[in-house]
């Protein structure tokens, strides 16, 4: 599997560290309900088989957290942005952005 | 037909052509009192006490492919009840107990070994820790041993005692742990559950649930509706997408777990060990291979097999604990889909929908817990409470705080 570092190219993904679904939003601590809202941030998963959006972590090289679009039943890697352009495309839209 | 020593004889006497088949394949009913969803270990065993334990026959299971294709016809083998939270303990101390009793209670041959299992350690602060653990298996009634070098020594001398980055100060021993035959279990708890009356219907996948007013009636599958009183799920790494057809989000995370067999070798392996700095566990089957595993490939994976990273990581740290391994080859590696849960341990409890059940979050540790998983799911849909030893195994745990985590690493299923 190889993953395309918006900073360094096609890269080994032995290189990187995995985080995780990149889709899921941490709550405002002070909004109501917001001990449920945690509980669902931290523990629930959409866990789809299928597209998967995820925080990569590029260890062995830029050291810069990316957000890699791969398919987890054939580890097809769509694609790579940085976390920062995710965020600012409207990447964390919560859930639906997995569905 | 009962297995004996009587009916192997006159079974070869007349050229063994008496042997039936163990299992009927029977097209399905339009009701059932329970259905199971999953024909694997977990799903098997749990119609099987289902029928036995508490009387309940009109059963089926299904199964989306043939049954045993899923993680219990491609494990490591190990039994063991070697944890440390009680939480966990009293539950694979049962599993424990129904291993050394499950051969005769099913009257199949399962070929459970009790090898002994031993996890090594490399350091004083790890043989501290495993000390600890081997104490609270005590307080729970379990047998833990505590072998400094030299009685491992004399256990395991093919180990790698002075290894210059990782060297071997001893272990900790199970010795009623070991190993059992994957594919009989499946195969003896499906005889069973049929000889009583279980229907198990393979090649039938489960497309929907029936839910009338917040109550499950049955399923919707691929041979049609069926319906059901109470529906169980135990579909391991796919329990997500089977929960996602009754609307439920979990705490689970799909992962791959890689595997590996040699070719057969003369016994040289003669016990179940795992390192103490890299994950990396080790036994031999009867049939000489040697049978080794190590961590997760670490990524969300539905794929069923992993990459070559993980390869390599599982051989460097089975050379550095036994390089008298690096001669043999490897004949066959697989990845199985391991449904990890956020604070690595099981679940085994109810679901918002009345009358739906769930039995998942095995992690990579359930072949182990395969008598136990089916005994509690049994106990739990029969009785509609949780068994005695399973009372913590709950699906609300994680949003009341009170989480199971054997390593202490928090909500994050690949370091599990």
């Amino acid at each position: 599997m190889r993953i395309p570092c918006p900073h360094c190219g096609e890269r080994d993904h032995a290189e990187f560290v995995y985080r995780g679904d990149a889709t899921v939003v941490r709550p405002d601590p002070d909004a109501p309900g917001a001990a449920r809202a945690f509980h669902e941030f931290v523990h629930l998963r959409t866990n789809p088989a299928g597209l998967h959006k995820e925080h990569w972590y590029h260890e062995g090289g830029c050291r810069a957290w990316i957000v890699v679009e791969r398919n987890t039943v054939t580890h097809e890697v769509m694609g790579a942005v940085t976390a920062e352009a995710f965020a600012l495309s409207g990447g964390l839209s919560g859930r639906k952005a997995n569905a | 037909m009962r297995y004996s020593a009587f009916s192997v004889l006159k079974n070869a006497l007349s050229g063994h052509k008496g042997w039936k088949p163990v299992w009927r394949e029977p097209e399905p009913k339009a009701e059932y009192d329970v259905i199971i969803v999953g024909g694997g270990g977990h799903g098997l065993s749990t119609a099987y006490y289902l029928a036995k334990e508490f009387g309940l026959t009109n059963v089926a299971v299904i199964e989306k492919g043939y049954l045993g294709s899923g993680n219990i016809g491609r494990n490591t083998t190990i039994i063991r009840s070697n944890y440390m939270l009680p939480g966990n303990e009293r539950f694979y101390e049962l599993s424990m107990k129904l291993w050394e009793g499950l051969e005769q209670d099913f009257n199949y041959n399962a070929m459970v070994s009790q090898r002994g299992v031993i996890n090594l350690y490399h350091s004083d602060g790890q043989r501290d820790a495993y000390a600890r653990r081997g104490n609270a298996m005590r307080l729970e009634g379990v047998d833990a041993e505590l072998l400094d070098r030299k009685a491992l020594e004399k256990l395991c001398p093919y180990l790698d005692f002075d290894n210059g980055r990782f060297p071997i100060q001893g272990g900790l021993l199970q010795k009623r742990g070991g190993t059992a035959r994957h594919d009989a279990v499946a195969w003896g708890y499906a005889r069973g559950a049929d000889m009583r009356g279980v229907d198990i219907i393979q090649n039938c996948e489960v497309t929907g649930f029936v839910i009338e007013a917040g109550v499950v009636k049955g399923v919707e599958t691929s041979k049609g509706t069926i319906r059901a009183k109470k529906v169980g799920v135990a579909a391991a790494g796919n329990t997500t997408r089977v929960m996602d057809k009754a609307g439920l989000r979990l705490p689970i995370e799909s992962h791959v777990l890689q595997a590996f067999v040699t070719e057969g070798l003369k016994p040289i392996i003669n016990t179940v060990i795992t390192f103490g700095v890299g994950h990396f566990y080790i036994s031999q089957s009867d049939k000489g291979g040697l049978v080794f595993g190590g961590d997760l490939d670490g990524y969300n994976s539905y794929a069923q097999r992993g990459n070559l990273a993980m390869v390599e990581h599982v051989c460097e740290a089975g050379m550095a604990m036994v390089p008298m391994i690096g001669r043999a080859r490897v004949l066959r590696s697989w990845g199985g889909i391991m449904d990890m849960s956020m604070d690595g341990s099981p679940i085994i409890d109810k679901t918002p929908v009345d009358g739906l059940y769930l039995n998942c979050g095995w992690c990579y540790g359930g072949f182990k817990a395969t008598p136990a998983s089916g005994m509690c799911f049994a106990h739990l849909i029969a009785r509609d409470a949780p068994h005695p030893v399973a009372t913590e195994l709950r699906l609300d745990r994680f949003e009341t705080g009170r989480v199971i985590d054997e390593t202490g690493r928090g909500a994050q299923p690949n370091l599990h």
